[in-house]
């Protein structure tokens, strides 16, 4: 097993930041347009360097949808943020008409997104978002992993002509992958090869696929780890060349068994190349109040549960 | 300029296509879309600053049209096509399979002179907006219009845009409201009454105009050349406009009951009866 270390934890939201800050530095077009929670999406520093670039909306992300839609008809490249919850699912048809059906290259960015929201509750822990998106036609779905990957996938958005939905989290994570990893849509990411299993993991669940192949490779299990940051367009010929050789999957992801990663690959097995699957994600359940290791144990999405799920695939084969 | 008598030419081109186009696919909606005739005509051959012969998404150096109420598809298309965006026989294949002209406005197909897709009602005014915000980092001084049905007007997120368009000073745009009093269940009175609309926009900080006769073609230019002078001031501009549903045809005017339906080979020849071919049927 390969190792992975990391000198400090941060959030994958400051990493947006950072990434918009920069951009908005880099390319004139990029304009930002925020909901009421540009603290807590880290985009103080893009509205602070450029206030004519920015639009402060107010409680209304229906109409910040359709903003941006209209922006991006002046040729401006908006990149909107809220929480995930509010950047989907209350939008959803207006991402559906005014952006996805007409083509907009409005990258909607999104913070705490699943469990890890934590305290707040169900209400704000949206677990259904990758699905939603990922069913419009056209649309990009990323969820990076750590505050770097994050950040590199912000900046490389803003070059891709196109409806995004960019997914992000509150709580500091190991922040492991090189600042200077350029990220590529839909490239996903080799973290370990390895000939047992293949962990498919998208989002916080990456760094808990690492630690779960550690654990793996202490029980002599060599597991093949990879980062899909892209969860739309899937990058198929990574998830089907290690299928190939190790046979059996195990898909890991803060987000509903129904409609999310775990779905795509096992969509894509079923259609090319048959294997057995096991799903590390929500089972159709709502989250609650509390922080969010606790939520984490409890609603069954620890390195400990990937372990499980490896054990259970390996006799499926 | 056109001259009025020039206008209602083109106005009575526009409601002969309306009707045949929707008769010919026996869908459609056409009550709404005679009853805005006269604005699209007025818009499209007289106020609009626009290059119909070289169309270009981003719009720069031109005034832009949001129809917010995408149902009244088959107005929108015959005044796109006598303006030069596309070829008028094009309107033939309105809603028939592989068409540009698919039953609600798209860019999806690349039909030239859209630039939003619209339908789902509310969402015309926010992207309006979005497209007035790009001119003023632009430094482009053209003008963005919008058309919103009074029924779209129950949509929330109008309000929402609404709210914002006038405290972020977007004094850039000229919004209408077709007011026809109609909806699909009723009138809006019947459905949901929504008081004065004049108060209402006028309580959220815009610049409210009235256009009494919305099918007089002379009364719609000259509002529309006042709006053009309110505009630049701090305030977004409204215009509610009074019009008749279905006007231009007898049996189809003042009701709701032709919101969305077509009329059958008999019901054509009373309403091209009272519309002369002026232009040229596609």
């Amino acid at each position: 097993m390969k190792k992975y270390t990391y000198t400090e934890k941060k959030d994958t939201r400051s990493g947006f930041g950072a990434g918009l800050s920069e951009l908005g530095k880099s390319n004139p077009n990029v304009v930002a347009l925020c909901a009421d929670l540009t603290g807590s999406l880290k985009m103080d520093a893009f509205a602070k360097e450029h206030p004519d670039r920015f639009f402060q909306i107010g409680i209304a992300e229906a109409n910040m949808i359709g903003i941006a839609a209209g922006l991006t008809i002046g040729g401006k490249i908006p990149f909107t943020g809220t929480f995930a919850n509010f950047s989907t699912g209350r939008v959803y048809d207006q991402i559906r008409q005014s952006v996805a059906y007409s083509g907009k290259n409005v990258k909607i960015c999104a913070s705490h997104a699943g469990l890890t929201l934590g305290e707040d509750g169900a209400t704000h822990q949206i677990l259904e978002d990758l699905g939603l998106m990922k069913m419009l036609p056209g649309m990009v779905v990323i969820n990076p992993c750590d505050y770097n990957q994050t950040k590199a996938a912000t900046i490389a958005i803003a070059d891709y002509d196109g409806p995004v939905y960019l997914r992000f989290g509150r709580p500091t994570v190991p922040n492991f992958t090189p600042a200077d990893q350029k990220f590529e849509i839909g490239k996903a990411v080799m973290l370990n090869e390895g000939t047992d299993v293949s962990i498919f993991a998208t989002g916080h669940l990456v760094w808990k696929a690492i630690e779960a192949g550690e654990q793996l490779a202490a029980a002599g299990i060599s597991a093949e780890i990879i980062n899909i940051h892209t969860v739309k367009p899937l990058d198929f010929s990574a998830v089907l060349n290690s299928a190939k050789k190790t046979r059996c999957v195990v898909t890991a992801e803060e987000h509903q068994m129904n409609g999310g990663l775990g779905d795509s690959i096992a969509q894509l097995l079923a259609r090319e190349l048959p294997t057995p699957v096991e799903m590390v994600a929500v089972n159709d359940s709502f989250g609650e109040s509390g922080t969010p290791d606790q939520l984490m144990t409890k609603y069954g999405l620890d390195a400990v549960n990937i372990v499980e799920a490896v054990k259970k695939v390996m006799k499926r084969k | 300029m056109a001259s009025t008598a020039e206008l209602e030419k083109i106005v009575s081109q526009v409601r002969r296509d309306i009707v045949r186009m929707v008769h010919a696919v026996n869908s459609g909606h056409p009550g709404g879309s005679l009853g805005c005739t006269e604005y699209l005509v007025a818009l499209y051959f007289e106020t609009l600053k626009h290059n119909s012969a070289n169309f270009s998404m981003n719009g720069i150096g031109e005034d832009l049209f949001f129809l917010s109420n995408g149902h009244i598809s088959p107005v929108f298309y015959s005044v796109l096509a006598h303006s030069g965006y596309f070829p008028v026989k094009e309107l033939a294949t309105f809603r028939k399979l592989n068409t540009r002209l698919q039953g609600h406005p798209t860019t999806h197909e690349h039909l030239e002179g859209v630039r939003i897709a619209s339908g789902s009602l509310g969402q015309g005014l926010s992207v309006a907006i979005g497209a007035a915000l790009a001119k003023k980092l632009n430094n482009d001084k053209n003008i963005v219009y919008t058309l919103h049905g009074d029924g779209e007007l129950q949509e929330g997120q109008i309000w929402e845009a609404a709210m914002y368009a006038a405290a972020k000073k977007v004094d850039n745009i000229i919004s209408t409201v077709d007011m026809n009093g109609q909806q699909i269940d009723g009138s809006t009175d019947q459905v949901l009454p929504m008081g004065s609309l004049r108060a209402k926009f006028e309580a959220f900080g815009w610049d409210v105009l009235d256009l009494e006769k919305g099918n007089d073609i002379a009364s719609v230019v000259a509002t529309l050349n006042k709006a053009k002078e309110h505009t630049g001031k701090g305030k977004p501009v409204m215009i509610l406009m009074k019009t008749e549903m279905g006007h231009g045809v007898d049996f189809m005017m003042g009701s709701h009951k032709w919101h969305g339906v077509a009329p059958n080979d008999e019901q054509l020849a009373q309403a091209l009866n009272q519309n002369p071919e002026t232009l040229g049927d596609y």
